[in-house]
């Protein structure tokens, strides 16, 4: 086994683990209602933890995405509400504001050369102030097409029902995982995340290449927030707190590296899934705090954190007694 | 074939210089089709600005560059490569995370309906690399293996993207013997493929091994081009350095040996980095360090102060076994160390003459016992004058201030800390004549006060004016002592050039 696989293995080994016992305690776990509603509630963090896996694999990090959704959201919402627009205009409308959004931040990582932490942390108090002036209030959403987009759902057997938001998060992920591995902009944020020096070198365009990465997590942080409207058919300044932070939990759980250059897409979504089990599990029980989801994820997290700090140490041990010993 | 006499690249009179530096002064190059053509030079003689001139990293000033007859002036290096141009670096410049096939096809992966075709890229770089004789699992990371196969693909992708020209800068710089076969025999085939191969190395056995022509750079000219069969070791280290035999500079001897044995170092060394050495450097005495570029003089230094900490051996300071494992022990014993680089080992430029000065010295106290600004004051001044640092004011930064002063207040900075034992590496690169004599003067006087150095320099006359003693190195090795009368630049490069056996200790 490779051992880029490893932390994508432990993950899925995890994520099976624990929905056994999941199961064992409440057979209902397993029915096709309970994997509907992981999907639908878990859709709009899904979304946007594709875009931050992007993100982390070039080596960088998003945190203004939970704000872009939050802005979205009630963008959508005030304009709803406020004028004539048809819910696809005003969607497309909100996602170009985001693509733009992201784009000008990764352009700004760049060409000013900023460190991506800083720029986003900026780019998340601006998003969220532009939601404040937008509306301070809860605004809901009340259109008709709302209604028909939340009737649309397929039926699983077993009675689960795949709704349009659920469904969407899957075909983004497939979507994500084609883009990293069979499109030359994939190729090219892995080997950002591997060396943007070298990565210059070997003719990546590193602008372009930046500022497509952004504007990508941009984009579907606006998708999210869309999903969000439809999910809480509202739109409030406030939502969305924090959530940049559980996609990025999403994506160490789903075994992308932080330092960047290696992980997969299909890594987060198995994160998102064991995020929403742990949610899951504590309804069942109904007797837990929710704020255990917190701590088991910190648990998790910290494991992964040494199980990735573990393979660098091996891989790195390797290297060294792979070259024969020689001068600095 | 008409190709072997019309030179496959042609470089006539390109000069580059750089703000207080002219880096290349009207140096003519060629290279043929088919050849291997080594080029050589000491540190700063202009051997990289004459490759990134070629391969589009910098601009020329002026000159001229023919490539199959025609001029051409790349912009970049991708320019240079769509011209046939390509580059492979020591440090292997492909990306470690990415599987082989993607390191060869980053960027032009063969693509269907818009989507990267894996299959085939990974059946083209098989094959790709059946040519080179590596037969390996290309879907694996390239950091999976060894850093000759690495090297190997990055020769590999930079002949498979240019095709006319390949230019290996030190490739074997960290490869074993076994390896280095590996590359030279790919190499020779290239060659006889009809590539123009341009090798820089500083491992003149090699030279000798693979090159067809070689090519002497020396402060920013052209010393001349040979053919290798025609040439001798001598000849060629003396084109390196400078020095006709004839005009040897001898010792002047009337400076005494210095008195007790200060510092001792048995079989000190460290595997991989310099074979183990003895040493004995007495109060008040300087050993000169002499050799070429790659020969191991940094690294004896690095190993004695602890930068890179030695794995055998034991170091006494007076008779007394001392611990020299880590820079800071190394200073807790009385050492000094000036490094080669100054702008990225020695000064902090942010910061101003005084912050540079106290440094070691306020490192040496520990930061529970600040210097208070009275005593930094003092110490500052007090060397500002003593090496005549000229600056408008001790807190201006030190980026600001000539070459020679950053050097000068480096040198403070260790002999704020009083020490014993000071070494110096390549004292006097790169800044002007004045500056130069006043450094010298300053070892001296350093000396007479009963300092024991340690001299790096490529400067052979200057060893020779100031040295009581000289290692010559080789190979990471100590493979020759001078003493006294026989210090003069001569024995030095015939020490240097010597080859293979070991010479006696006279």
């Amino acid at each position: 086994m490779k051992s880029r696989h490893l932390p994508l293995m432990a993950t899925i080994l995890i994520f099976i683990l624990a929905y056994v016992l999941c199961y064992m305690q409440f057979p209902a776990m397993l029915s096709t209602r309970v994997i509907g509603n992981l999907l639908t509630d878990n859709a709009f963090l899904g979304i946007t933890a594709v875009g931050m896996t992007f993100v982390i694999l070039s080596g960088g990090i998003d945190l203004s995405v939970g704000s872009v959704i939050a802005f979205t959201s009630i963008f959508v919402a005030v304009l709803l509400a406020g004028t004539g627009l048809h819910p696809l205009a005003v969607f497309a409308l909100a996602l170009a504001i985001t693509t733009l959004f992201g784009a000008a931040m990764g352009a700004v990582i760049h060409y000013l050369e900023m460190p991506p932490f800083i720029v986003t942390l900026a780019g998340m108090f601006l998003a969220r102030g532009m939601a404040f002036v937008l509306s301070i209030d809860s605004i809901p959403v009340v259109h008709p097409f709302y209604d028909t987009l939340q009737s649309l759902y397929w039926r699983m057997p077993g009675g689960g029902r795949l709704t349009l938001i659920g469904g969407l998060m899957l075909l983004v992920f497939i979507l994500g995982v084609l883009a990293a591995h069979r499109t030359r902009f994939g190729a090219n944020v892995y080997a950002l995340g591997g060396g943007a020096a070298t990565a210059r070198l070997m003719g990546v365009a590193l602008g372009r290449t930046t500022i497509g990465i952004y504007a990508l997590s941009g984009f579907l942080a606006g998708l999210s927030g869309i999903v969000f409207s439809l999910y809480t058919t509202a739109g409030y300044s406030l939502s969305a707190v924090g959530v940049e932070l559980d996609a990025i939990a999403a994506v160490v759980i789903g075994g992308t590296l932080l330092t960047g250059g290696s992980g997969f897409v299909a890594g987060t979504f198995i994160g998102v899934l064991i995020m929403g089990l742990i949610q899951t599990y504590i309804i069942f029980d109904g007797t837990l705090s929710s704020w255990w989801t917190k701590i088991v994820i910190g648990v998790l997290l910290f494991v992964f954190i040494l199980l990735q700090k573990g393979i660098l140490w091996l891989s790195h041990k390797r290297a060294t007694t792979l070259e024969h010993a020689h001068g600095s | 074939m008409e190709r072997t006499q019309e030179p496959l690249l042609s470089v006539v009179s390109l000069t580059k210089s750089f703000p207080g530096a002219l880096a290349l002064d009207g140096v003519d190059f060629s290279l043929r089709a088919g050849e291997v053509h080594a080029l050589l030079g000491e540190n700063g003689a202009g051997k990289s600005t004459l490759i990134k001139c070629l391969t589009g990293a910098y601009r020329r000033d002026s000159g001229e560059v023919m490539l199959d007859g025609r001029p051409v002036d790349p912009r970049d290096t991708f320019e240079a490569q769509a011209l046939g141009i390509g580059t492979v670096y020591q440090e292997v410049n492909l990306l470690p995370n990415l599987t082989v096939a993607e390191n060869l096809y980053l960027g032009r992966q063969p693509r269907r309906f818009g989507m990267v075709d894996t299959r085939r890229m990974n059946a083209e770089a098989r094959t790709l690399l059946a040519r080179y004789g590596l037969d390996l699992d290309v879907t694996r990371e390239l950091s999976s293996y060894s850093v000759a196969v690495q090297q190997i693909i990055a020769i590999a992708r930079a002949v498979d993207l240019s095709g006319k020209i390949l230019i290996l800068d030190e490739p074997t710089a960290s490869l074993d013997t076994q390896e280095v076969r590996m590359v030279f025999n790919i190499v020779r085939t290239l060659r006889q493929r009809g590539l123009g191969i341009v090798f820089i190395t500083h491992f003149l056995d090699q030279v000798f091994e693979l090159s067809d022509r070689i090519t002497v750079l020396r402060n920013g000219r052209r010393v001349g081009t040979r053919v290798t069969a025609e040439m001798e070791r001598l000849e060629l280290v003396t084109m390196m350095l400078g020095h006709e035999l004839s005009q040897e500079t001898g010792h002047t001897p009337q400076r005494q040996r210095g008195g007790t044995v200060a510092y001792r170092f048995r079989d000190f060394g460290r595997a991989g980095v310099i074979e183990p050495f003895n040493l004995e450097v007495r109060r008040g005495e300087v050993v000169g360090v002499a050799g070429l570029l790659g020969s191991g003089r940094t690294e004896t230094a690095e190993v004695i102060f602890g930068v890179v900490p030695h794995d055998s051996g034991q170091a006494e300071m007076d008779g007394e076994p001392v611990d020299l494992s880590a820079p800071r022990k190394a200073i807790a014993s009385g050492l000094g160390f000036c490094p080669e680089d100054r702008k990225t080992d020695g000064i902090i430029g942010d910061l101003s003459v005084r912050e540079n000065i106290i440094l070691a010295l306020q490192a040496r106290r520990g930061w529970s016992r600040p210097l208070s600004r009275q005593e930094q004051i003092e110490i500052a001044d007090r060397f500002i004058k003593a090496l005549d640092i000229r600056t408008t004011d001790r807190e201006k930064p030190i980026k600001l201030l000539s070459g020679g002063n950053q050097q000068k207040a480096i040198l403070a900075r260790w002999l704020a800390t009083s020490p014993k034992f000071l070494i110096l590496d390549e004292p006097t690169r790169g800044i002007d004549v004045g500056a130069h004599a006043e450094i010298i003067r300053l070892i001296e006087n350093l000396c007479e006060q009963g300092m024991s150095l340690l001299v790096i320099s490529s400067e052979l006359d200057e060893l020779v004016a100031y040295a009581h003693r000289v290692i010559v190195l080789r190979d990471r090795r100590h493979v020759a002592e001078l003493a006294g009368e026989e210090i003069n630049t001569g024995n030095i490069v015939r020490a240097i050039a010597a080859d293979h056996h070991r010479e006696q200790t006279p």
